[in-house]
C-alpha cells in the first residue's frame, strides 16, 4: 500500500487528469470520452480549447482501438490475446496533451513512421490537402477506418505529433503517440 | 415515402429524414467506432429517395462534434444529395456551426470545395 501516495504524487506532479492501463473496447472509449467531457466541462475550460481536445481525444482512442496489435497469450492455460493499452491525458500550464500507448507489429513501423514524419513536415495548408486527398480518394480500410485519424488529430492540433517505437522483441514494439493542444486560443 | 427518424445518442447524432413534413435533419455529434454500420440504412434510405424525390430538399446538418471515419460517410451522402441535384431537382444544403468552432466552419468549407452542390455556412449564434 505504500505505493498508493507515490502514485498519487506523481500523478498529480505530471497533470495527469486521467490515466488508463489495460484492454481497450468500445464502451470503455465511450467511458473515457464522458468521463473526460464532464471533467472538462466541469472545469469551465474555453469551449473551443475543450472542443479541440475532445476532438483529439476521440480520435487517439478510436486510433488505438482500431489499430494495436494484438499480443498472442503469453500463457498456454490462457489462450486470451493481449489487447491491453495505456491511454493518458494531461494538462499542463500551456497545453493539454494526450498520449497512447499500443503495441504494433515491427513489420508495421516503417509504414506508421513515414505517415507520422510526412503529418509532422506538412504546413497548414498541405495537411488539409492531404485530408480533402485522403477523404475523397480510397475507401474504408478493412478495419473500417478512414485513414484520416492521424491527419486530423495533426490539424486539430496544430502542432507536430510526438511519438516513439520501443522494442519489445523481435515481433513487436510498444508505439506511443503524444497530441499536444494549446489552452491559449488563438485570436 | 416512409420517414426515417433516429434518435440521438452520445455517440450518434439524431436523424430526421421525413420528406412528408419537409424536414431532413442530422444533428448532435457523430463520433461511432463503427460509422458503416450508422449510415447503411441512411444511404439506403436516400437511395430509394432519389428515386422521387420532392421538387425542394433542404439538408439541415448542425453537428457538435463528427470523427473522421463520419467524415467520410457525410461525404458520401453528400455525393448522393449531388447526384439528386445534378438529375434536376433542387437541393439545399445548410451547415451549421458555433461562430467559434472554425473547425467546424473550415469543414464545411472542404465540403464545399469538394461538392457541386449549394452548401450554405450558417453561423449559430450563442444565447
Amino acid at each position: 500500500m505504500s505505493m498508493t501516495y507515490s502514485y498519487y504524487k506523481n500523478m498529480q506532479l505530471n497533470n495527469i487528469i486521467f490515466v488508463y492501463q489495460g484492454e481497450v473496447t468500445a464502451d470503455l472509449v465511450s467511458s473515457i470520452l464522458q468521463m473526460v467531457e464532464n471533467k472538462l466541462e466541469g472545469e469551465g475550460e474555453d469551449r473551443k480549447v475543450k472542443k479541440r481536445v475532445f476532438n483529439v481525444m476521440v480520435e487517439c482512442l478510436q486510433n488505438v482501438y482500431h489499430h494495436l496489435d494484438a499480443l498472442p497469450p503469453t500463457d498456454a492455460s490462457n489462450p486470451v490475446r493481449d489487447k491491453t493499452a495505456l491511454l493518458m491525458i494531461g494538462r499542463e500550464e500551456r497545453d493539454y496533451y494526450i498520449i497512447t500507448g499500443n503495441h504494433v507489429l515491427n513489420d508495421r513501423i516503417p509504414d506508421l513512421k513515414a505517415r507520422l514524419d510526412r503529418i509532422n513536415r506538412a504546413t497548414k495548408e498541405e495537411l488539409k490537402q492531404l485530408y480533402q486527398e485522403i477523404l475523397t480518394g480510397t475507401g474504408f480500410s478493412e478495419k473500417g477506418t478512414a485513414g484520416l485519424g492521424m491527419i486530423d488529430i495533426a490539424r486539430k492540433s496544430g502542432q507536430k505529433l510526438g511519438y516513439d517505437f520501443h522494442p519489445v522483441n523481435d515481433k513487436y514494439s510498444f508505439f506511443s503517440l503524444e497530441a499536444r493542444v494549446s489552452r491559449i486560443p488563438e485570436k | 415515402m416512409e420517414a426515417l427518424r433516429i434518435e440521438s445518442t452520445h455517440k450518434t447524432p439524431r436523424v430526421i429524414l421525413d420528406p412528408e413534413n419537409g424536414i431532413f435533419e442530422f444533428s448532435g455529434r457523430s463520433i461511432p467506432e463503427d460509422s458503416v454500420g450508422f449510415y447503411a440504412p441512411i444511404f439506403e434510405w436516400f437511395d430509394r429517395y432519389a428515386k422521387n424525390p420532392l421538387p425542394v430538399t433542404h439538408v439541415r446538418f448542425d453537428l457538435e462534434y463528427f470523427n473522421t471515419s463520419s467524415s467520410k460517410n457525410i461525404l458520401e451522402l453528400l455525393k448522393r444529395l449531388e447526384a439528386i441535384h445534378a438529375a434536376g431537382h433542387e437541393v439545399r444544403v445548410t451547415w451549421y456551426y458555433d461562430e467559434d468552432d472554425e473547425d467546424m466552419e473550415e469543414t464545411g468549407q472542404d465540403y464545399q470545395a469538394l461538392l457541386n452542390l449549394p452548401i450554405e455556412l450558417s453561423v449559430k449564434i450563442q444565447s
